[in-house]
């Protein structure tokens, strides 16, 4: 237990928050709760378990929630960050329903982050960063005033700078633009490529709002003829002009010439793309393509080929003339040639396509250009505190939120599972019955064993009939996290020897599925499968046409085993 | 909480291992994270880092890593905020943090985290309560005393060496026995600031930042009050307005929180009761609008001849410190452009070196003083270059002739005005010795870079 200052303070702790008599009646609650917020004596990791203890408590009126609120006011200037963040994720959290409660309480809070974000210490700037990250995703004007401290410094790891650089992505306005740009373009130019290329792409999101000076910055980085520079300026320019279709004049002009420098796989896909969609602005594309088509044979990349098919028919609608050779000789290279069977078949697509006309062709490659809804869809729409309130100052800013759920899910299995067991023991699950009623159960020698055979051979009508005819034997629930993949559950039930008479598509709702078994006695295990849409339990009902009880529970815990390790191997 | 805490050296040798919960799975929990911590790719941040079912986290203090790895998801400022309190703890009570006094001081360290922390859950991190448990004591490489100075005075006379104790003189361990009498009771306060600068290439200024603390180590019984006086024009924020001048400017102050702010206010003295060991009693930070000017300025002119592949660059540092100050250890790191093959340099003054390593240059000049200015020609070859093109020798700056930065040291100066009037205590300890204290002030720099 942690030492709150005093014996008596803990048990009091405990009264308060453990037993339900003391939280059915309110004003003994509140008076406990009080008493405790008003413990001056507790030292920094007493405050700390205080404030997340409290979290749990739910204020039963406004008045309540204040007079809280303004107790806890003097833990938000504390000189312990973890005090202050904790108090601040109890003012979010508690506040849920008052948003200007809450966004005050950022703007208190921001003096201590940023003091944080400069700190001696680089991992607590790493913690800070990411919850700053975090606040921005809600209000992104939040710390635009601010922009100075976010810039890099020369000895940062790598892991800081790369967080500084997305941070001032995300507060760029109109007053700060003209600076963060420039001190954006200095960092593409940094010995280290990672970082430089981190740097472009911030740019590349910026561009979305501020179109004409990033592309004037990525053009002019175009014109140093580096690499490391050019591939990702070129994937930039390609995600820019599908977002932002009047930036495409520039990005015309200012691609030719970099084909020289891009050697790597992405790149060399995103200049043959934007050759292929707006070929027609630039005058020399067909050449280059022609350069691409010259050296298909010694390209590595399957991807690269694929994407210079599409990009050369696309070409060939609108430079018809100047394209109609080289796209011959690439056809017959990938049909007659190329390994690569995706490659393959895109060219054989391509071929059969052509034959059946140029209107048929024109139809299905002309696209549209640019979907600049797509970049209203995409953006993150200032999210509501309330969404992300329960994770600040915890571990989930730190990881981000793709990884967080990986690793959760992760746990989950951890904790739950078994590893995949054999095969062959499916059939054969261990005895349910303990041991000292064995001598009981005499009139069924191999109950204990359940042999499921797979000659079950029941048509859907039948089965139908024995369904409505019988009662439900058993009924239970299997939580279930997730979708449900049919496929591999099919064939894993399969595995045992229990057949699928109807199943529903993924992603119906609700999902239903029938199954049927049959052991070597004859007796019929009838099951239905059934997932409410949102709800984390699958309910299984279960009917059998002879009733006995332990083939029951085996065939139970033969489907449980089943359904557990399916719901363990999720893709 | 934790689960289990452990002390590696720089290189994953295991000093200390502790496990609270028992629940590493009968896993060596140390090998597992070293091995994480250096095959980690170079975008993902080693700060917090997940295995199989526990996350690790852990702070680098003096070459040696503090680890504590958890299985729940709790907040990473605690949890960071716990190691360096374990750091700084540990420092105390060894004399400082470092692989050899880890090494002599295993059942001291083990004890301490015995009373510290219980069952992974934080007990009580104060010097105050831990000293009522804690029995070891502390070994140290030597004793430590003042007759290690070369120059003794005579009994009663002050000479010049006696007002002067050597860096290292903080760094002895705060608890030794206790009917040692005879150790002198000192205290030890130090103003500490971190410039950060940010000049572009047309000698702009972009940004410049001062964070600034006030430590105290104290080797005092606990207990004895202190009073520490600050300049009394010094402001808090934009707004305030204290005596006559422009004053002496922070744009925010932050406390521990035993410190006694009554006087704060009225004569910017702070009162407190400092237990014995380290404590930082303020931090303030200043952006922005520096009262002095920035102690260097360097001047650029850089000759590039594509042609031939010849780089002449010509640095010129100007000091701007007061004519009586001086900077110490100053070091210009310039990165060059890849490819370089050799060096040729004019300095300006014989104590200063150059030298060409890991494709930058280095020019340390142990001691500037202030008003002077220094220059150094550097002349180097460089073959094949990319970069603008043109045929003419350019005065622009090649690829990779990165951003200099300065490192240095500036002693008795603060950036940002701040002094420390007096320290002064309240009451006599017992034992007869007057306590010395030591009072430094002292500016480094943090980031000061210079765009070319």
């Amino acid at each position: 237990m942690p030492y709150l200052g005093s014996e008596d303070v803990v048990k009091e702790l405990k009264k308060a928050l453990c037993n339900p008599h003391v939280q059915a009646d309110r004003l003994r609650y509140r008076n406990v709760i009080q008493r405790v917020i008003r413990m001056p004596k507790l030292d920094q990791w007493g405050q700390a378990e205080v404030l997340n203890f409290l979290l749990r408590y739910q204020p039963r009126s406004e008045e309540e929630l204040f007079d809280i609120l303004n107790l806890l006011d003097s833990f938000l200037k504390s000189s312990s960050p973890g005090v202050v963040m904790g108090a601040t994720k109890l003012f979010l959290i508690l506040a849920k329903k008052f948003p200007h409660v809450q966004t005050d309480v950022l703007v208190q809070v921001k003096g201590p982050l940023l003091a944080a974000c400069s700190s001696e210490s680089r991992e607590l700037c790493f913690a800070a960063l990411c919850h700053v990250r975090q606040i921005l995703h809600s209000l992104p004007g939040h710390f635009s005033s601010h922009y100075k401290k976010f810039f890099c410094s020369y000895s940062e790891p790598h892991y800081i700078k790369l967080q500084k650089v997305e941070v001032l992505c995300e507060l760029v306005n109109d007053e700060n633009v003209q600076q963060v740009l420039e001190e954006l373009r200095g960092y593409c130019t940094d010995v280290s490529a990672d970082f430089a290329q981190a740097a472009i792409f911030a740019i590349g999101g910026i561009a979305r709002t501020y179109t004409d000076q990033c592309v004037q910055i990525l053009t002019e980085l175009l014109g140093l003829r580096q690499e490391h520079i050019t591939t990702v300026v070129v994937q930039t320019f390609r995600d820019l002009v599908w977002l932002c279709p009047q930036c495409t004049e520039a990005v015309c002009q200012a691609l030719p010439g970099c084909e020289e420098n891009i050697q790597d796989s992405e790149g060399k896909q995103a200049l043959i793309w934007l050759l292929g969609v707006h070929g027609e602005r630039i005058p020399n594309a067909p050449y280059v393509l022609e350069d691409f088509v010259e050296n298909v044979k010694s390209e590595t990349f399957p991807a690269v080929k694929m994407e210079l098919l599409t990009a050369l028919l696309r070409l060939f609608l609108s430079r018809p003339a100047e394209c109609q050779d080289m796209l011959g000789r690439l056809l017959h290279y990938c049909i007659e040639e190329e390994k690569d069977m995706a490659v393959r078949d895109r060219g054989l697509f391509y071929y059969r396509l052509l034959l059946a006309g140029i209107d048929e062709v024109k139809r299905i490659l002309c696209s549209p250009k640019s979907d600049p809804s797509l970049g209203l869809l995409e953006d993150q729409a200032e999210r509501p505190v309330n969404s992300w309130a329960s994770d600040f100052n915890t571990l989930v800013p730190v990881y981000g939120k793709a990884r967080w759920a990986t690793i959760s899910k992760y746990q989950g299995a951890e904790r739950r599972g078994p590893e995949l067991p054999n095969t062959a023991s499916f059939a054969t699950p261990g005895p349910l019955i303990p041991e000292e009623s064995k001598e009981t159960v005499q009139e069924l020698p191999d109950s204990e064993v359940l042999m499921l055979v797979p000659s079950c051979q029941l048509t859907a009508e039948d089965f139908e009939k024995t369904w409505f005819s019988l009662k439900v034997a058993h009924q239970q629930v299997f939580p279930w996290r997730g979708a449900i993949h049919p496929d591999t559950l099919q064939m894993a039930l399969q595995v045992v020897n229990i057949q699928t008479i109807a199943m529903s598509r993924a992603g119906a709702h609700p999902w239903k599925a029938y199954l049927c078994a049959q052991d070597d006695t004859g007796c019929l295990f009838l099951t239905e499968l059934l997932l409410e849409p949102e709800s984390s339990e699958m309910q299984i009902s279960v009917k059998q046409n002879e009733p006995r009880t332990e083939t029951l529970n085996s065939f139970i815990s033969v489907l449980e085993t089943v359904l557990g390790t399916i719901g363990d191997i999720k893709s | 909480m934790i689960s289990q805490f452990f002390i590696l050296s720089s290189k994953g040798d295991p000093l200390i291992y502790k496990d609270f919960r028992g629940d590493s799975g009968g896993r060596d929990v140390a090998e597992l994270f070293y091995r994480k911590l250096t095959g980690l790719p170079g975008d993902e941040s080693p700060v917090v880092m997940h295995h199989d079912d526990r996350h690790f986290i852990h702070i680098r203090h003096s070459g040696l890593y503090l680890v504590a790895t958890t299985s729940e998801n709790i907040s990473p400022f605690s949890l960071l905020e716990l190691l360096s309190r374990l750091a700084t703890l540990l420092g105390d009570y060894c004399g400082s943090l470092s692989e050899g006094t880890i090494s002599r001081n295993v059942a001291l360290v083990y004890e301490l985290l015995d009373e510290v922390l219980d069952y992974g859950y934080v007990q009580t991190t104060s010097m105050e309560m831990l000293r009522n448990f804690i029995q070891t004591e502390a070994v140290v490489s030597k004793p430590f005393s003042l007759f290690d100075l070369s120059s003794v005075g005579l009994f009663g006379a002050e000479t010049q060496q006696s007002k002067v104790a050597p860096s290292s003189a903080a760094s002895r361990p705060v608890l030794t026995s206790r009917s040692d009498q005879s150790q002198k009771n000192e205290v030890f306060l130090d103003v500490v600031e971190r410039l950060s600068v940010l000049i572009a290439s047309n000698g702009s200024l972009l940004k410049v930042d001062v964070q600034g603390e006030i430590r105290l180590k104290s080797f005092l019984p606990s207990g004895s009050e202190m009073r520490i006086g600050l300049t009394e024009e010094f402001c808090v924020g934009k707004s305030e307005l204290r005596g006559y001048g422009p004053g002496i400017r922070v744009d925010e102050v932050s406390f521990h929180s035993s410190v006694l702010l009554e006087e704060f206010e009225s004569h910017r003295i702070l009162r407190l009761q400092p237990p014995q060991g380290e404590l930082t009693v303020m931090r303030y930070q200043l952006s922005d609008d520096l009262p002095s000017p920035l102690p260097f300025r360097l001047f650029p002119s850089v000759q590039w001849d594509r042609g031939s592949g010849r780089l002449q660059v010509y640095l010129k540092l100007r000091c701007d410190l007061p004519p009586k100050s001086q900077a110490l250890n100053v070091r210009l790191h310039l990165p060059l452009p890849r490819g370089v093959v050799s060096l040729s340099q004019e300095l300006s003054g014989p104590e200063q070196t150059a030298e060409l390593g890991e494709g930058a240059l280095r020019w340390d000049l142990p001691r500037v003083q202030g008003g002077s200015q220094l220059s150094g020609l550097f002349q180097m070859d460089v073959p094949g270059l990319p970069g603008p093109p043109g045929q003419a020798p350019s005065t622009s700056a090649p690829l990779g002739l990165g951003p200099a930065s300065l490192s240095f040291e500036l002693p008795r100066h603060t950036c940002s005005g701040l002094q420390v009037r007096f320290l002064r205590l309240a009451f006599r300890p017992c034992g007869n010795a007057n306590p010395h204290k030591w009072v430094r002030h002292l500016s480094h720099s943090d980031a000061y870079v210079i765009r070319v």
